[in-house]
């Protein structure tokens, strides 16, 4: 049976049709490429007028094949595949080129582009001849989640989902849930105490009969896709047993060895070796700090396992992998600090009095080690003045070119605190405020009122070099005063370095293994900047909170929210369509290699030990041609990609590249 | 190793010290240094101001005269190092300006293929190529008890990068460590001695030169160790001067780094220069290196 294929050139308004000939491009095709019975340019074809007619021509032309010059596959692939399948065609006899992205949004020269665009028709016209019907396969969605990162956006996810009852695995790094939220006292612009509103959702995670934790534990292993994937969970040794401990403290209070808190107190205070981060850590059961415990360095001591009512501690366990099956898996793997000691010229590190963010969010928190309490390094001295430095490793060139959108707001909320609760003078040094959500100009008014001042600037050094008698003893901040527009040095007691968010250090390595990437800068890449922001490259893999780009709680809330929706729907739905384009392996000519087996980055390829081949296991095949370019005999065959199909499509491209007499094979 | 050698007109007078400590230094960390032949002034910094073309070929001369050998060139002085690497980088980076660059030195027959010349300074050299063990082994009199204010100046860290912080560099702090001695935390060590402005105005320059004496007398240094000849004339020379007119009493020694690791290393102190400085170092040292014969 001879093709017949049917030919369309969108015009996306002027989106196309501004830089491509398109009624050219349609007429051209129509007289130059073999086998095409149809070829229409038209205005919109996303419209329902334009699937309409492309499902026409279909019936009554008999169409075998459809070409859509249009936009970017990402985009309407899907809509003009349902078109054909309308009517009657199969979805996968439809291939769609990009004029759009790659030829008219990108060129100025509308003769060049109408060629180039005539070469991309010219291919996916001989391409679509050679494609096969697919038929889409559909695996059922496993019901199970799992939520790597602990912190609120993860809480949210796994809070939405666990209530819709569904069940949740949990798996945090630290030995309780509760992230960076914990940490704070305050937070803006409502300055409602952080951990009142964050220790119910804790709670409530922690007690519910759907969510089981993982805590001290991290992601270890990702393996299958959408709807079925293998995980491995390391839960690390805590050396205490999760069943028989009550949480009743003694251990902790007894123990003789004192270690700074790096993490969960910034360095500003201490905890024990065996130890729960904070009062309302959940679960409450601690964990022992191996590097500093006298028994593991020392082998002396075991006051905790003696004073144990309930003979919990147990220095022999060890790391524990556990495996799960889970359907979807969202990341709210969350930030780190930037590290102020990167900008030297601030001092932190070399100058006492220097705070970085973190570390103030502990000083004036009521739990903190100093109970709240505003005072310098000294443990008692109140400070006179402070000062406020603004993006420190955000907007700068030198470190991170971004803003990191929440030091703005958290700055006035620190301004707040040091005039509510001291007598000192505050300034903050800033180069824009920005405070763009809801209340928060408001709240920027309202330290304008409370007299904080404001410095417009970029800070050029903290130093402790006096010039003059009334700075000695102080730090001094020096800073162009852009609205002055005067160079400036202002004496004060305490400055406070806002350091920026960035990316966990091992957010790449992580992303890596459930197949995401990372922008630049090292944020989880969402599907779509704007209309698909939870969503990642990877089916059935969801990101949410500060690891997909810097932002507030009531952001991080509202994407892990969203992400607990998208995850609800699939499992809603109970199915997921997998595409078919994979990898079959001809198993005569396989030679049983094995080469296939190593290479295949899913774990799809098994090996039949009795008929010595080896086999495509179709639902964990993701088609991404590795074992079909490497197979040394040739055997495997890439489902949409085959080599006839590539090399017609390359044909193609070069119609006009060719001496004239091959060109024969485009006319009829 | 062997690195072409370029000291510099004020390596030849008043920096004569700096010259001097820099061959002995050298020489004991094997470091071969090959005067370039026929060398000439770099320009300083008016010559870059009044006619950019005539300032970078008076200074690409000097790099093509590298011998074809080696393509790493040191210079000691911080405005010479800055001058020869600033040419060097103009012409990589604006090859036709290169290109009238090399007309200029055609005329003496004469040829510079831009960025063939790596142009280090002595510190880096000594720094990231020698490096710490080869420098502790050199060491027979610890500088023990000396209190020093390392000062870096504009020139070697601005605004071309020499692989340390430019707000805040740190490789002469670990150095002098390496010798033993007590090195001062000195948050201006990065700020400007004022360079010629005691030409221009000296109100101006007296304030730049105060602060760097007060902050290192506020921070009880004995001294203060340097790495540019601009930098050592301003401190040393003019200290008299803004004590007159600021009514101070500053006593601070300023001396260059190699002097500092000649002494640790043992030379002779009149081979590496001591003595040619304005306020002696004698004294402190004397009374800090335990009555050692300086």
């Amino acid at each position: 049976m001879a093709d017949k294929i049917g030919i369309y050139v969108c015009h996306c308004g002027s989106n196309i049709a501004g830089t491509i000939d398109v009624e050219e491009v349609a007429r051209w095709a129509g007289k130059n490429i073999g086998d095409v019975v149809v070829s229409k340019d038209y205005k919109f074809l996303c419209s329902s007028l334009g699937q309409q007619m492309i499902e026409d021509d279909i019936r009554s032309e008999g169409l075998t094949g459809v070409v859509v010059g249009a936009c970017s596959p990402h985009l309407h692939e899907k809509t003009f595949r349902n078109a054909c399948k309308r009517a009657g065609l199969n979805p996968f006899l439809c291939q769609m080129t990009n004029l759009r992205e790659h030829v008219s949004w990108v060129n100025s020269d509308k003769a060049a582009g109408t060629k180039k665009a005539k070469a991309l028709i010219f291919a996916a016209a001989e391409r679509v001849k050679r494609q096969k019907p697919l038929e889409p396969m559909e695996v059922e969605v496993n019901p199970a989640t799992l939520v790597v990162g602990g912190g609120i956006a993860g809480l949210q996810a796994t809070l939405e989902l666990a209530d819709a009852g569904y069940l949740v695995y949990l798996v945090e790094r630290e030995p309780s849930i509760g992230g960076h939220m914990a940490q704070f006292d305050k937070t803006f612009p409502t300055l409602d105490c952080s951990a009142c509103i964050l220790t119910p959702k804790m709670s409530e995670v922690g007690q519910h009969e759907n969510v089981t934790m993982f805590t001290y534990s991290e992601l270890e292993e990702v393996s299958g896709s959408v709807g079925n994937f293998k995980v491995k969970i390391r839960k690390k040794a805590r050396y205490v047993d999760y069943d028989k401990c009550t949480g009743c403290g003694i251990c902790t209070e007894k123990c003789p060895r004192k270690v700074i808190d790096d993490v969960f107190e910034a360095g500003m205070g201490y905890r024990k070796a065996i130890y729960s981060p904070f009062p309302q850590a959940v679960p409450r059961i601690p964990v022992i700090d191996a590097e500093n415990c006298t028994w593991f360095t020392r082998g002396k001591c075991r006051v905790c396992s003696k004073v144990c009512p309930t003979d919990a501690v147990d220095y022999d366990q060890k790391d524990e992998i556990v495996e799960l099956n889970v359907g979807n898996i969202i990341m709210a793997t969350g930030w780190k600090l930037f590290d102020c000691k990167r900008i030297p010229q601030y001092g932190f590190g070399r100058l006492a009095n220097v705070y970085t963010n973190m570390e103030f969010e502990r000083l004036c928190n009521a739990a903190g080690p100093t109970s709240g309490k505003i005072v310098m390094r000294d443990g008692k001295t109140e400070p006179k003045s402070v000062a406020i430095v603004h993006c420190v490793g955000s907007r700068d060139v030198n470190s991170n070119p971004y803003c990191s959108g929440v030091c703005c707001m958290a700055a006035l909320k620190f301004g707040h605190l040091v005039l509510e609760k001291t007598k000192a003078e505050v300034y903050s040094f800033y180069i824009d405020m920005r405070t763009p959500m809801k209340d928060y100009e408001e709240f920027y008014q309202r330290l304008l009122e409370e007299g904080m001042h404001f410095v417009r600037g970029k800070v050029a050094e903290v130093t402790d070099a006096a010039r003059k008698p009334d700075e000695k003893g102080k730090l001094i901040v020096q800073v162009e005063d852009t609205l002055l527009g005067k160079q400036r040095r202002i004496p004060v007691d305490m400055v406070i370095l806002m350091g920026g968010l960035e990316p966990q250090a091992d957010a790449k390595e992580l992303g890596l293994k459930c197949g995401i990437s990372c922008s630049m800068a090292g944020w989880y890449t969402e599907r779509h900047p704007k209309l698909d922001p939870v969503a990642t490259m990877t089916d059935g893999v969801f990101v949410a909170g500060v690891c997909q780009g810097p932002k507030d709680i009531p952001a991080a809330v509202a994407q892990g929210a969203a992400a607990a929706a998208r995850v609800a729907g699939m499992i809603a739905k109970g199915t997921v369509t997998i595409e078919p384009i994979v990898a079959s392996i001809d198993e005569e000519g396989c030679s049983g290699c094995r080469i296939c087996n190593n290479l295949c980055p899913f774990n799809a390829i098994e090996y039949d030990e009795e008929k010595k081949v080896s086999r495509v296991i179709t639902a964990l095949c993701k088609g991404c041609g590795t074992c079909v370019a490497a197979c040394p005999a040739g055997v495997i065959t890439g489902a949409h990609f085959n080599n006839e199909q590539i090399f017609a499509e390359i044909d193609g491209i070069l119609w006009d590249a060719k001496p004239q007499a091959e060109v024969e094979i485009a006319s009829v | 190793m062997k690195y072409a050698y370029y000291p510099g007109c004020s390596l030849e007078r008043n920096a004569a010290a700096y010259d001097h400590s820099v061959r002995e230094v050298a020489d004991l960390l094997g470091i071969r240094l090959q005067e370039i032949d026929d060398w000439n002034c770099c320009g300083a910094t008016e010559y870059f101001s009044r006619n950019e073309l005539a300032a970078c070929a008076v200074i690409a001369r000097n790099l093509a005269l590298v011998e074809p050998q080696t393509d790493q060139l040191v210079a000691p002085c911080a405005a010479c190092y800055l001058n020869l690497i600033k040419t060097d980088k103009l012409m990589v980076d604006h090859p036709e300006f290169g290109k009238e660059v090399n007309q200029c030195l055609a005329a003496g027959g004469l040829k510079y293929e831009p960025g063939r010349v790596t142009v280090r300074h002595m510190l880096d050299v000594i720094v990231d190529d020698i490096g710490e063990t080869a420098v502790r082994d050199k060491v027979v009199r610890p500088l023990a008890g000396l209190r020093v204010a390392p000062y870096y100046g504009c020139q070697v860290v601005r605004p071309i990068s020499n692989n340390d912080n430019p707000e805040y560099p740190m490789k002469m702090d670990h150095l002098l460590k390496w010798l033993g001695a007590e090195v001062v935390d000195y948050p201006v060590k990065a700020h400007c001695c004022g360079g010629h402005m005691t030409q221009i105005s000296e109100p101006q320059a007296f304030e730049l030169i105060r602060r760097l004496l007060q902050n290192a007398q506020d921070y009880v240094a004995d001294m203060i160790v340097c790495m540019c000849p601009m930098c050592q004339l301003n401190l040393d020379g003019y200290q008299s001067r803004v004590n007159g007119f600021f009514g101070t009493e500053f006593k601070l020694p300023i001396m260059y780094f190699t002097q500092m690791l000649g002494i640790a290393f043992g030379i002779d102190p009149q081979k590496l220069g001591f003595g040619k400085e304005i306020v002696t170092a004698m004294p402190v040292l004397e009374a800090k290196l335990g009555g050692q014969p300086v």
